[in-house]
Order: structure tokens, then sequence, then C-alpha cells
């Protein structure tokens, strides 16, 4: 187990490397550069400026030194827009936002999804059951950025509960922490709701109820857990989704995360920051993929991950 | 007569055939039906109504200014005073575009690939699966991200190809306003190339399941060669998941697509998107609450209405419920 742990999470290494590499390719090959302005410098005054950035060197050199700075000091470089800032820094304000509602978002999500998948199952084709599904499939079509402005609409400009924008109080996270919960929260309710679907019928249920256990335990102990197991396999990916649609969330509910820097960055051809920033995404999503995996085989000692 | 055998047993078993059964039990699904009559109505609508209308969806009147729903505007103007309703079938020509093209493009990219890795097996296989994995850990939609964002604009290689291409058809090709149209054909490209590697999973699956049987060892003994066995033999045969993931990826490209339009990398002014429609409308959600309200809905019944579809499809062709 251990050794399979230790095996996933080296395999991670090699596609990180791809994004580092391609992310690096593709921003030297677009059009435009981080200083260009209306009126362009005069060509001393640029010379200098790409000296200070060591753009002037050539790519391969470049590219060697941005690695090498990753692997041995563990810089991202300067940001070229913000002048005299790290890109380590810009990431190390932003990110514990991002992932303060990527997590808030993800619980909700689970809290939201399961006992919803759970009702579906339990209760299947009652009306109890199609209530819940068409909630979920509701949930799954409208996108975050339609979902977003119609419930601040709502509850903000019209009932006055709940503040438009900003990241201060818990009241400030309710109405972006819904919306980012909501498409995830309706994907476990399906998954859910198929898991146990799948095992409810099979033998092992049908023994835990013949030693006499209660309804309740064999649901929430027995069946629960075979249910799950989708829903794991959907976490990983589902929380790569979370990440890259808070995005938007981030954009609508004007929150000081870091998503806002993968467009504004790209847009101003800043490369360290755009890089860092995609490198960061990268390795987030490529950790909890590893990580469902590595729980998938905890959870069912089936599964045969060893390849 | 390198048609498979099953074919022909099953024309004579009336009425009992895969696709007879999935349409009965498709015409059952209620919720399924009425989302196809829903979609076919607002593509019809989305096609027709551009042609016929009396207010351009680019046609501005600073004078009418942001008016709500009226008789004249149905669904009011924007602050340009452009109609709404308009932009929004406008809008909903390039979101039903995309969901076509892009998944016609996952579709031939997906199919092909997970049929010749299935057929081939072995090192093959190995390779062409090993590729999809590790595309399947990378961060694509951070991609698509980038790529529109760096590569969609005037000054590439990609951009003088298409010119160069419509220059054909069209005298002035330094034309500017190619440009709009490029980033959304960009999109489109992108789109499809990101979202085949599931499709390519599935197709493999189904083509190793297939491969052993003997209507496959029948058209091997009469001389068929590879690329007819894997395209006219074993792909029709998988075609029930097939149709059934296709259904499912239109609505996820048209999201896409309107999740990039609403960062400002996908489709432009003057041209309209679903996307863009809520991006720009929630600009000025306090004042005009109809520009977001009714691109928003469109969007969100059409994604709805979709995914219905796909999972009635999804209950009408699994071979695990067939002949219950």
């Amino acid at each position: 187990m251990t050794v399979f742990a230790i095996r996933r999470f080296l395999s991670i290494i090699p596609t990180l490397f791809l994004v580092a590499t391609m992310v690096f390719v593709f921003i030297r090959f677009a059009p435009g550069g981080p200083f260009d302005t209306e009126r362009a410098y005069p060509p001393e005054v640029m010379r200098n400026i790409e000296k200070q950035y060591n753009l002037d060197q050539p790519v391969l050199v470049q590219y060697k030194n941005w690695l090498g700075n990753i692997v041995t000091k563990g810089s991202l470089g300067n940001s070229t827009k913000y002048a005299n800032r790290t890109v380590e820094e810009l990431i190390g304000i932003t990110l514990p936002v991002s992932m303060k509602l990527g997590a808030l978002g993800m619980l909700a999500a689970l809290a939201l999804g399961i006992p919803l998948g759970i009702i579906g199952a339990v209760r299947q084709n009652t009306w109890k059951d199609s209530l819940a599904m068409a909630a979920a499939m509701l949930g799954i079509s409208v996108p975050r950025f339609v979902l977003a402005p119609l419930l601040v609409l709502v509850f903000s400009l019209k009932l006055y509960w709940l503040p438009v924008a900003r990241w201060e109080t818990w009241r400030h996270a309710v109405l972006p922490v819904f919306c980012a919960a909501l498409p995830m929260a309706a994907y476990i309710a399906r998954l859910t709701r198929a898991g146990m679907l799948e095992v409810i019928h099979s033998d092992f249920i049908r023994t835990a109820r013949a030693k006499g256990l209660s309804e309740r335990l064999v649901i929430l102990r027995h069946a629960l857990r075979g249910g799950m197991l989708p829903v794991v396999s959907f976490v990983g990916p589902g929380f790569a989704g979370l990440l890259v649609g808070s995005l938007v969330i981030e954009k609508i509910f004007d929150i000081p995360g870091m998503g806002r820097y993968l467009v504004e960055a790209v847009q101003n051809r800043d490369y360290n920051l755009v890089a860092g920033v995609a490198l960061v995404y990268g390795s987030l999503l490529m950790v909890s993929n590893a990580l469902v995996d590595i729980a998938y085989k905890l959870l069912d000692p089936r599964v045969e991950l060893d390849r | 007569m390198s048609k498979p055998l099953e074919f022909e047993v099953d024309a004579h078993e009336k009425g009992s055939s895969l696709w007879r059964d999935a349409w009965r039990r498709l015409k059952k699904n209620r919720v399924a039906v009425v989302s196809a009559v829903v979609l076919i109505f607002s593509l019809l609508v989305c096609i027709v109504h551009p042609m016929v209308t009396a207010h351009p969806y680019d046609k501005s009147s600073l004078a009418t200014g942001a008016q709500g729903p009226s008789w004249q505007h149905w669904l009011g103007t924007d602050d340009h005073g452009r109609d709404l309703l308009s932009r929004l079938t406008f809008g909903g020509r390039i979101s039903f575009a995309v969901g076509i093209i892009a998944t016609a493009i996952s579709f031939v990219i997906g199919v092909s690939w997970g049929g010749v890795a299935g057929y081939f097996g072995g090192r093959v296989d190995a390779v062409m699966m090993r590729i999809v994995d590790v595309l399947y850990t990378f961060p694509l939609l951070i991609f698509v991200i980038l790529v529109t964002a760096f590569f969609a604009n005037e000054n590439t290689v990609f951009y003088s190809m298409f010119v160069s291409i419509l220059g054909v058809l069209y005298s002035d090709s330094a034309d500017p306003k190619y440009l709009p149209m490029f980033k959304i054909f960009f999109v489109f490209a992108t789109l499809g190339a990101m979202s085949w590697l599931t499709m390519a999973r599935i197709v493999r699956g189904q083509v190793i399941a297939l491969r052993g049987q003997l209507f496959v060892e029948a058209a091997v003994s009469v001389g068929v060669g590879h690329a007819r066995l894997i395209f006219r033999h074993l792909i029709p045969n998988a075609l029930g998941p097939i149709i059934v993931y296709t259904t499912l990826t239109i609505p996820e490209v048209m999201l896409t697509e309107a999740f990039l339009s609403f960062l400002g990398l996908g489709t432009q002014e003057p041209l309209s998107s679903w996307g863009q429609l809520v991006a720009t409308g929630s600009e000025s959600l306090d004042l005009y609450p109809w520009l977001v309200v009714f691109p928003g809905l469109a969007l969100a019944i059409t994604l709805f209405c979709f995914n219905f579809l796909g999972d009635g499809l999804r209950d009408a062709l699994d071979p695990r419920v067939r002949k219950d």
C-alpha cells in the first residue's frame, strides 16, 4: 500500500514536467510580449528591461534557468506586471483564499449531495426519488456563472439578506460557497444513488439484513460504503472542476483568489506569473487525483491498481 | 457479402432489434421526449429568428438604450439598445454550432483512436492508451484557457491560415471582421481536440469486447482489411454507448464555450453567445436584471434538455436492461 502510494505520487513528476515545459513553450510562442505598450519603449530601455528579467538570453537558457530555479530554490521568478514582487509571493497571498473557497465548496457539496443520493436510492422510484434527481439534474445543468448572478439578484439585491461581493465575514462566504458547491453536489447525489442501487440488492446486504441489523445500520454502514466508490472517483476530477469553476466565482464575487491571475496574467503576457499559476493549478489537480486513487484502493480491496 | 452475421439475424427477428427496442423505450420516457422536442424547437427558433427579425442582433440604437421587455422587444434591449431576443437567438446559433462542431471533432478523434487501439491491441494499444492516461491527468481546461488567450488573435499562423481559406470564398481577405469568427472557430477546434479522451476509452473497451466474436472472424476469413473491419464492422456494433456519450459531450462543450466566453476568451462583441451575454449582463445586474435572466435561462434549459436526453438514451440503449 505504501509502495503504491509512493509510486503513485512519483508518477506525477513526469506529467508535471510536461506541463511546465508546455506552458513555457506556449508563452514564448504567443504573439506579443510583457512590455508591449501603446508607445514602444526606446530600444535601449527595452534592452535594459529585458536584461533585468533575463529575457535577452536564448530561449533554451531561459528554460534551463527557470526549471533550475524551481527545482533548486523553489522560485518561480519575478512578475513583470507587479514589479518587484515574486510569483510565489503573489500566489502565496491568493492561493489560501482559493483553497478555502474550494475546500468549503467541497464540504458543502458532500454534505448536500450524499444525503440527497441516499434518499434517492432508499426511496427508489417514489416521488422523493424523482424530486431529488430532478434537483440534481438542475444543479448539473445550471452553470455556476448563471447561478451566481441569479442568487445575487435574489438574495442580495432584492432581499438584502447577504452581501453582494467581497470576502470578509462568513456572510460573504455563503453565496460563493453555495455556487461553487451546487454542480458538484448534484453529481455526487447522482453517483451516490447509482452506486448504492448497485450494491443494495447484493448478497452482503441481504446477509446484513438477515443478521438482524437495523435498516439504518444496513444503509449507513454497508450500502453507503459500496455506494461511495463512484463518488470517491469523482471527487478528484470534481475538485479539479471546482478549482477551475472558482475562476468564475472569484470574478463574480470579487474574491481575491488565485483564479483571476490566470486570465489577467495571460492578457498581460506576464510570463512567469502565468507559468507559476498554471503549474500550481496543475499540481493541485494531479495531487488530488493521486489522493483519490489511493483512497479508492483503501475503500475497495478488490481494486487492483498496481500496473 | 461482408455484412456481419448478426445484422441478418436481427432483421429476421422482427421488432426486437436493439434499435427498435431502444426507440420504443425512449418514446416511453416522457422527460426525454419533451427534452428532444424543446431542443428541436429552440434550434429551429435560433436558425429562423435571425433571418426574419426586424431587429438585427448588432443594430444598436442609443436613443432606445436599455429597456425591459415590451411588445416591440419581447425580451427587452441591452444598454446599446440592441434587441435581446435577436442577440439571444444569434448566440444560440453559436452555442449549437459549438455543440455540433466540437462534438463532431471529438467524435472523429475519439472513435478512431479508441477503435485503432482496441483493434490492434498489444503494444499499439499500450502506447495509445498511455497517451490518453497522461492527457487525463493533464489540466486540460487550464490549457484551453491559455491556448485561446494566446493564439486566438490576429498575429498567429492559425489566423493567416483561417483567412487564406476564407479568402478563397471572399475577395477582401484582410477584412478585420474575420477576427471574431476566427476566435469562435478556434474555440470549436480546441474544445473538440480536448474532449475525445473518454470517447476513446469507451470505444476501445467496446472494440476489445467485440473483437473475439464470430462475425469478426467471418469478416477476416473473407478477406476484409483492417480499416474496413474497424470502421464498418466493429464500430457500428458499438454505436449504442458511442451515441450516449456523444449526447453527453454536446452540453459539456457548450458549457465550456459559455465559460470561455464568460471569461472574455471566446465569442466577442459585436457577435453574441450565451456565455458572453450572461457575462456582460451580470455587470449591470442591479439595473437591468433581464439581461442576465433570459440568456441564463436559455443556457440552463438547453443544457438541462441535453442532459435529460442523454440520460434517456442511456436508459434506452443500456445493454444491461435490454430484453428485461
